[in-house]
């Protein structure tokens, strides 16, 4: 068995990372913005209900949380396929930080860039909309960024709640042949590095562009 | 031309306001009307809630109790079988369409340009068609010296132009009532002077009615009809400029008048 003997098994996992990063992430990003804005609501309910949830979430460990969907809620009644628990335990995780995230940045916004817009009749829509968070979306990137990373590298646990992915594969192929675990476990760090790297400049390239002209 | 435009009706009306922040009383029972086309100075020392007055006009302070009436309807409320209630979003926002300000540190939009930072409101709040907007903010920059920086976005620009930009952008929406809090306060003493001139220049086109808090004295006795001196938060003394500055009455104002002839004419109370 050659290193390329190694490839197949190791890019269909990585897909599979990668399909579970994207999917996950587009719920953190939801699961973000929707309690960051939770969080700053004028409603006290609101605000208490989304704060259980961020604490919560940050709160417990996200494998527990992950086990939690896969093996505990089907004794509920509530039976979630595998990549669905993973996806959801990944993407509330990560959008209980992100909430935190969307929320400094929204504060972060100077009280005089909404009195201006209150100034010319804007209605708290168009204030928010085309003042307050064009201005707080430039300073979430980096953090975004960030947290994306940290989805990306959360995703090996997936491997638990037997989902085939770029951690459980290189697993699978270590049982075959245990001498040659150096070797694999370098490509799938190797692999790893590939895909968040590309995430990094992505991040800074969108920072990059949203500024462009204004500084 | 004091008396006649006092007799008009007025276009914004203080009545019996007061405002509190905690225990502390910032204004006390104000009442000040303004007349159409009326520029109304106001000097007073800091903290003396010249300030607050302006925001409660802009309807960024609620009043803790009074009224305010602009064009004879009232601002920050509704009377519901005969008893005033607090207004809603709807009614602040159909309001709010009479009245404009500028700030004392700009508050443009950074992140976009220029003339985007003018046509922003003509097009998403009066609803004006993107061409329309354009021509007009485009007039109004050329107005105030500008128009050569319509792609420039604010933090390339100096502070008296990015003061020029804001009273621009104020300017566009046609308010009834203009706002300056201390426009140029936070800028560097040579940028004073260009956009004072701005604001001489559209007090004497005319129609608008303009309150201008200011601690630039030479430039309330130019431009204002009537100055209203604050301190603690009531209207000590008001008259024409002429009364005001040559004939004060009360030793506050007397005292006030001195320290800035002491510091030759800059502020030297902070
Ligand atoms: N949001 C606020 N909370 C508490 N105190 C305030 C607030 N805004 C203003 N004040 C106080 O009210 C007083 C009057 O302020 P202001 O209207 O800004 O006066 P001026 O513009 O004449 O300097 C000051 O003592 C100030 O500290
Ligand atoms: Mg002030």
């Amino acid at each position: 068995m050659s290193l390329f003997d190694l490839f197949p098994s190791l890019a269909k996992g990585a897909a599979l990372t990668v399909e579970v990063t994207v999917l996950s992430a587009l719920v953190a990003f939801a699961a973000s913005f929707l309690a960051g804005f939770g969080r700053l609501s004028r409603r006290k309910s609101v605000r208490a209900l989304t704060a259980v949830y961020v604490e919560v979430f940050r709160g417990t460990s996200l494998l527990v949380q992950l086990f939690w969907l896969y093996y505990a809620l089907p004794l509920l009644g509530v039976e979630l396929p595998p990549l669905a628990a993973g996806v959801i335990a990944l993407g509330l995780n990560h959008g209980a930080y992100g909430s935190e995230v969307v929320r400094s940045a929204v504060l972060a916004v100077p009280r005089g860039q909404t009195e201006a817009a209150i100034a010319l009749n804007m209605t708290p829509w168009q204030r928010m909309r085309r003042v307050i968070l064009p201005q707080a979306f430039v300073m979430m990137i980096p953090s975004f960024g960030n947290l994306l990373i940290e989805l990306l590298k959360g995703t090996s646990l997936i491997s638990l709640i037997t989902l085939a992915d770029l951690t459980f594969q290189g697993m699978v192929l270590r049982t075959f042949d245990a001498s040659r675990t150096f070797e694999i476990f370098a490509l799938v760090l190797v692999v790893y590095f590939a895909l968040a790297y590309p995430l990094t400049l992505g991040m800074r390239g969108l920072e990059r562009r949203l500024t462009a002209g204004r500084v | 031309m004091n008396n006649t435009r006092q007799t008009a009706d007025p276009i914004v009306r203080y009545r019996s306001i007061s405002k509190t922040f905690g225990d502390l009383t910032i204004l006390h029972e104000i009442d000040l009307d303004i007349a159409p086309a009326e520029k109304v100075a106001v000097i007073g020392p800091s903290g003396s809630g010249k300030t607050t007055l302006a925001r409660l006009l802009m309807t960024l302070e609620e009043p803790t109790s009074g009224t305010i009436e602009v064009n004879g309807e009232l601002l920050w409320h509704k009377r519901v079988n005969g008893r005033l209630v607090r207004a809603d979003e709807r009614h602040l926002h159909k309001m709010r369409g009479n009245i404009g300000m500028v700030f004392q540190h700009f508050n443009l939009f950074p992140h976009m340009n220029i003339l985007r930072n003018v046509t922003e409101a003509p097009i998403h709040v009066l609803g004006l068609p993107r061409e329309e907007a354009v021509e007009r903010a485009v007039t109004m920059l050329e107005k105030v010296g500008l128009g050569d920086k319509l792609e420039a976005y604010p933090s390339h620009l100096s502070g008296g132009q990015k003061q020029r930009v804001a009273i621009a952008r104020a300017l566009v929406m046609r308010p009834s009532v203009m706002l300056f809090d201390e426009v140029t306060s936070a800028l560097d003493p040579e940028l004073v002077g260009e956009v004072l001139a701005v604001i001489k220049e559209i007090a004497r086109e005319g129609e608008m009615a303009m309150m201008l808090i200011t601690h630039e004295m030479d430039f309330a006795r130019d431009v204002a009809d009537r100055v209203i001196f604050t301190d603690g938060g009531t209207i000590v003394e008001e008259g024409s400029p002429e009364q005001i500055f040559h004939d004060p009455q009360s030793p506050r104002l007397q005292a006030f008048l001195s320290r800035f002839r002491a510091g030759s004419g800059k502020e030297v109370m902070r």
